[in-house]
């Protein structure tokens, strides 16, 4: 079972963006469970939501705890919660900034995992330049699925087309393959 | 058709292919997204011949849904929490009038203090009322549990409440099988009442009864809910047949067998003790849990069975009943009566107001039951310094203030927030 959180404010898109990824494992035939950290949510407010994606029937219903992946939607959570609590030691992390690691003082985080398990994608930029809104979710799986592996960039497009039918929906699989691309660049360029 | 949904949007399916002809909704988290769900259905025509009515309040919901099941129509609404309550004297008279009302709980916890989370305070506090209740797992059985239950409601005329974990399940998106309109149709035939108000043949249902009747009328009410212990199991089976697949049932043992540790819960948190149970029985521990899907009835006979062959049995309960324990250990205790040779019984209460229940609680929860036993109810996780600080404030100072807001005000100045 491979275990996703993501860290992100209320009008990101962090709990649809928990549930288009889903959507991508179920295309795939797998079995996937989405929920959010159910609470008051208001936009701005820190929002948490969870993905498991499995082989067999998911039945564990606590909050992800040891995540094998944390998406960070907003690094200005980074003062106010500890978005990096039981990330496993092979686990990954996608930050979306237009900054560095160095810059959001993350380096001593990103050497704890294996190289190549941290990446930065600009993924607020890409919303605004492909879709005219601030909602860098789509982006961010496009992004996961360039750095895990875990799903085929074909079935988050699928995913995302599902959720957002239309011109929406294709303005953020752009945002989403741009995000892709510039993941796959880096690991190029990293094993180079 | 297998879908990857959201909890709410798949029983919002199950319930418009149980075609019902009246809904009453009004909205309260964590159920909102059903009834909304299913008025999307109306609106578009894909569900026909309903009538979708917005309502006043909980109270007006589930009297509109009496005076259209009275009337002979196929009668819904949904609820939670407050609303339950707010409902109370309708949920007691649906049951007395012999109504086959359908109704989702989206489980939430009760009031003061203010809580939207999940836990089982709403379906204890009307557990007496005389409803069937059915505890989904899964959402695939909160979809499965809805089309049972209108055909059980409507052959024993008597309502049915089918209990779903608020946000666990609710708001979970996950693979759900939805059956088609063909296969839920050859299950449920068309609502034929045994009892219909009907100006051309008039009648009166719910006249007073006296000391003289009254308690037969009650006890009649008992003798057709126990009926239900021998109708679920046989509608579960009609169901399995239609879909190809496990559905409903009294209740579900797993690895039961020889297990000396058998752990009783009901609703989302069976999954995650069954996958306790399989870490704990590859460690060579003989442990199993029986997820009970049918409270109300009670099914005590299949329980015995069960439970009687184990040496330690825990209970794990999202409801406290204030000043005697675990409302379902207590029933559970009922149930081994006048055994010989019974199991110990533990009682543990957890996930109150939406505290996470998590494996590595649970985990510790089993192995004290065997090797550290407590009297009483144990609370699962809970702040024993906050608690403790508490009981001593309050007495040494008389005018000690709110405890909600005395234990919050302590937990902010334990973990205040980081600077920035």
């Amino acid at each position: 079972m491979f275990q996703i959180r993501i860290h992100g404010r209320g009008g990101q898109g962090v709990v649809t963006g928990a549930e288009m990824l889903s959507v991508a494992a179920f295309i795939e035939g797998r079995h996937a469970q989405a929920f959010p950290s159910f609470g008051s949510e208001r936009t701005g407010a820190p929002v948490v939501a969870f993905c498991r994606i499995a082989d067999k029937e998911i039945r564990l219903r606590e909050p992800v705890q040891d995540p094998d992946c944390v998406i960070l939607q907003d690094p200005t959570l980074l003062k106010v919660i500890d978005v990096f609590s039981g990330l496993k030691e092979n686990g990954y992390l996608l930050v979306n900034t237009n900054k560095s690691f160095d810059e959001l003082h993350l380096r001593g985080v990103v050497e704890k995992l294996p190289e190549g398990h941290a990446v930065i994608v600009p993924a607020t930029d890409l919303a605004l330049k492909h879709v005219k809104r601030p909602a860098p979710n789509a982006a961010l799986l496009g992004a996961f699925a360039a750095l895990t592996g875990l799903v085929n960039f074909e079935s988050v497009t699928r995913a995302i087309a599902e959720a957002f039918p239309g011109r929406v929906g294709e303005a953020n699989i752009a945002a989403a393959q741009e995000a892709y691309d510039l993941v796959r660049a880096q690991e190029s360029a990293a094993t180079a | 058709m297998l879908k990857q949904i959201e909890g709410s949007q798949a029983m919002a399916q199950a319930i418009a292919l149980c075609r019902p002809e009246v809904i009453c909704a009004y909205p309260i988290t964590p159920q909102t997204h059903i009834v909304e769900g299913v008025g999307a259905l109306v609106k578009a025509g894909e569900l026909q011949d309903c009538e979708f009515i917005n309502v006043e309040s909980e109270f007006a919901a589930l009297s509109v849904a009496i005076g259209a099941s009275a009337a002979g129509a196929r009668a819904y609404t949904a609820t939670a929490s407050q609303g339950l309550l707010f409902m109370a004297e309708a949920v007691y008279n649906a049951a007395g009038l012999g109504l086959p009302i359908v109704m989702t709980l989206g489980n939430r916890a009760i009031g003061a203090p203010i809580n939207i989370w999940n836990d089982h305070s709403d379906a204890m506090a009307m557990r007496d009322a005389g409803w069937i209740q059915l505890f989904a797992e899964t959402n695939q059985e909160a979809v499965d549990l809805h089309i049972l239950a209108f055909r059980l409601a409507e052959e024993l005329s008597m309502p049915v409440m089918v209990c779903v974990d608020g946000f666990i399940l609710t708001h979970a998106v996950e693979r759900v099988d939805i059956p088609d309109q063909a296969q839920v149709d050859s299950f449920l035939p068309p609502y034929d009442p045994v009892q219909v108000l009907d100006p051309d043949h008039p009648a009166s249902i719910g006249a007073m009864v006296g000391p003289e009747a009254f308690t037969e009328v009650r006890f009649l009410a008992h003798y057709k809910q126990q009926q239900a212990l021998r109708l679920i199991p046989a509608f579960s089976g009609e169901l399995a047949k239609i879909f190809g697949r496990a559905c409903g049932g009294l209740l579900r043992p797993y690895r039961t067998e020889d297990a000396e540790t058998i752990v009783v819960a009901m609703g989302s948190v069976c999954g995650t003790i069954k996958d306790v149970v399989d870490e704990m029985r590859d460690e060579g521990v003989g442990i199993g849990v029986v997820s009970l899907v049918s409270y109300r009835p009670f099914p005590v006979e299949e329980l015995r069975r069960i439970l009687a062959p184990a040496k330690n049995v825990v209970v794990v309960e999202k409801s406290i009943a204030v000043g005697v324990g675990g409302p379902l250990a207590d029933n559970i205790d009922g149930a081994l009566r006048n055994l010989d040779g019974r199991p110990r019984l533990h009682s543990a209460i957890a996930g109150l107001g939406g505290r996470p229940i998590t494996r590595a609680s649970l985990r510790r929860l089993f192995r004290m039951a065997v090797e550290n036993p407590w009297q009483g109810a144990h609370f699962l996780d809970l702040n024993e310094q906050a608690v403790g600080r508490e009981i001593h404030r309050v007495r040494k100072i008389r005018r000690s203030g709110s405890t909600a807001e005395n234990i919050l005000r302590q937990l902010a100045a334990a973990n205040p927030l980081p600077p920035g």
